[in-house]
């Protein structure tokens, strides 16, 4: 019941004008903010992420190291590692993206399309937070690399947190122009199955872009992930280490690309 | 003048769900829309809090046009919709914390302002729980709390008690009313419960994408005509002829009761039953009925106002989270 007569009463001059903004720092961080919230609070799912990655990394890295001969001098664990740290990104970023689909229909979306601020808030916030959640997940996985052999340095470290992000940001913009035109929740398996599995097989995440066949060259140039694959790796072993700078280059255009078009797909209305 | 509406129209492909309606919302006014479910009222909502463009007309919200200045008309206004917009992830507070953010609310006032609607709602105590363990009651009142943060002038409710039991009904329009009186807000809210547009300053009827009358409760009670007094007694013939006498015109016979059509139907019953007794006719029971919105919309639209169907959104959202299939 009430015990005090509130004071919040609602005759206040608002400014005639006010200048547009085009970018809501505040607003962003208020999406950021509630993301990293969420991912926190359902820190399990992180549990789920790692098992997953160390699945693979044993499956693949260990399963099939005596079947493989070393890559440019590295054994196939050290040369999948990068790969499943990939992975990790693909699938966080990915699922991070598609929980837009989930405020539609939990109505929290709504909240944010009501409020004061561009549409651009929405998308920069949703990409910002699940770059971030899916780089802390990868940057985890990173205490697994002695297991397969990869050596940490302190430079390398940052570099490859650096390359982490970048791929992050691609993925999780990617994830948000498929969620922004997904209306239901029937797509959300199909997604897993027809975009993130073979967004991941065919990036060069666990075979060298070396040697596949020149259609299937042609799939993983187009392929984001690829570049991030690549930019990974290098960081981390060395291997393609002279391309880091393009590949990063190309996420950064590609990222901007797919938030460009987010921001013009998303209507108004919820 | 709070909102102002000027043939406002909005069409989705070929159908208009909107057919140029207007109206106006004084300062203070608390302004009902009723109506079924397809009637226009929440098109009508969503081009108030500029979620919709207008096809044709305009709309003046707090002195801002909704299509030119939405920004200063979405900084105005505090919205409680239909289906529940808040985070069950999140606390009470942290839900009001971000609306804050995103609403520019001056840092150093917000903790403030947060204590002051979570009291103003009732759910101070709360404060620090995860909102997926309120009912569905604290739920709304939490969405009530949060439209204020921002002190808007006008609070905007579309259905405001849909889906909650009708005692959770009573207490959200308690709080809604203490509210009113205590900051003097404006409110446009819309609703199919005739009860609860009893509470309205005025009410705007609309159907099919029409506003078929305007007016307040009472005087739109009154178009469909007067209260009506039925009285049984031991000689209905005399009755009928003492309550003529006094009536100074005849009064009517219904299945042997006595029916007498008046402004005032209860007072009006007091006299007839005390006239009545003085003649020594003994009253046996008496019953006064005044006519209801139920019975304004019926004859304006030639309906009963239909009880609203879920959407096929939450049926499907329902049936996902029954099997456990949603992981948020």
């Amino acid at each position: 019941m009430l015990e005090t007569q509130p004071s919040i009463v609602p005759v206040r001059a608002l400014p005639k004008t006010r200048p547009a903004r085009l970018i809501d720092v505040e607003g962003i961080a208020m999406i950021w903010l509630r993301d990293m919230t969420r991912f926190w609070r359902q820190r399990s799912r992180l549990l789920g992420g790692i098992v997953r990655a160390l699945v693979w990394l044993f499956a693949l890295g260990f399963g099939l190291r005596r079947s493989i001969v070393p890559i440019s001098g590295l054994s196939y664990e050290q040369f999948v590692f990068p790969g499943i740290i990939a992975m990790t990104i693909i699938f966080t970023a990915l699922q991070s993206a598609i929980s837009i689909i989930w405020d539609r229909e939990f109505g929290f979306l709504k909240e944010v399309l009501v409020a004061p601020t561009p549409r651009s808030t929405l998308i920069l916030g949703k990409c910002l937070g699940g770059a971030t959640c899916s780089t802390i997940l990868a940057a985890i996985m990173l205490v697994f690399a002695p297991i397969a052999s990869v050596a940490l340095t302190p430079l390398n470290v940052l570099e490859v947190l650096i390359a982490m992000f970048i791929t992050a940001l691609a993925l999780t913009a990617l994830g948000i122009v498929i969620a922004a035109r997904m209306t239901d929740f029937e797509g959300f398996g199909t997604l897993q199955n027809f975009i993130t599995l073979p967004l991941y097989l065919f990036s060069g995440a666990v075979f060298p872009i070396r040697g596949a066949p020149s259609w299937l060259q042609v799939v993983l140039l187009v392929n984001p992930l690829t570049y991030g694959v690549n930019a990974i790796r290098g960081a981390l072993l060395g291997y393609g280490a002279a391309e880091i700078p393009l590949d990063l280059a190309v996420l950064v255009v590609f990222t901007l690309i797919m938030l460009s078009i987010a921001i013009l797909i998303t209507r108004r209305e919820a | 003048m709070t909102i102002q509406v000027e043939r406002l129209s909005r069409s989705f492909g070929t159908l208009q769900a909107v057919k140029g309606i207007d109206f106006e919302v004084g300062k203070g006014e608390t302004f009902g829309f009723l109506g079924p479910n397809g009637a226009g009222k929440s098109t009508t909502i969503k081009m108030l809090c500029t979620l919709l463009r207008p096809s044709g007309g305009r709309a003046i919200v707090n002195g801002y046009d909704v299509e030119r200045e939405s920004g200063l008309v979405r900084q105005s206004i505090g919205i409680v919709f239909q289906d529940p917009t808040l985070d069950g992830y999140l606390t009470a507070e942290q839900n009001l914390h971000y609306h804050c953010m995103i609403y520019h609310t001056p840092r150093h006032v917000r903790e403030a302002r947060i204590r002051e609607v979570l009291q103003l709602v009732g759910l101070d105590d709360r404060r620090k729980d995860l909102v997926m363990t309120f009912s569905g009651g604290m739920k709304r009142r939490l969405e009530v709390a949060r439209g204020l943060l921002h002190q808007p002038q006008t609070l905007i409710l579309d259905e405001p008690t849909v889906g909650l039991d009708p005692q959770t009904r009573r207490s959200v329009w308690e709080y809604v009313l203490r509210l009113r009186e205590a900051t003097g807000l404006t409110i446009f809210m819309t609703t199919h419960y005739m009860d609860e547009a009893e509470y309205c300053d005025r009410i705007g009827i609309i159907d099919i994408g029409r506003i078929v009358a305007l007016d307040t409760p009472a005087a739109l009670k009154r178009m469909i005509g007067q209260d009506v007094v039925r009285i049984r007694t031991s000689d209905i013939e005399r009755a009928v002829e003492e309550a003529s006498r006094w009536l100074g015109y005849p009064a009517h016979l219904e299945d042997d009761v006595l029916c007498v059509e008046g402004e005032n139907g209860q007072s009006l019953a007091a006299k007839l039953i005390r006239h009545l007794t003085l003649a020594d006719i003994e009253v046996r029971d008496v019953s006064v009925q005044a006519p209801s919105l139920d019975d304004v919309f019926l004859h304006l639209t030639g309906n009963a106002i239909r009880e609203e169907s879920v959407g096929a959104k939450e049926r499907l959202g329902a049936r996902l989270r029954g099997h456990g299939r949603l992981r948020r």
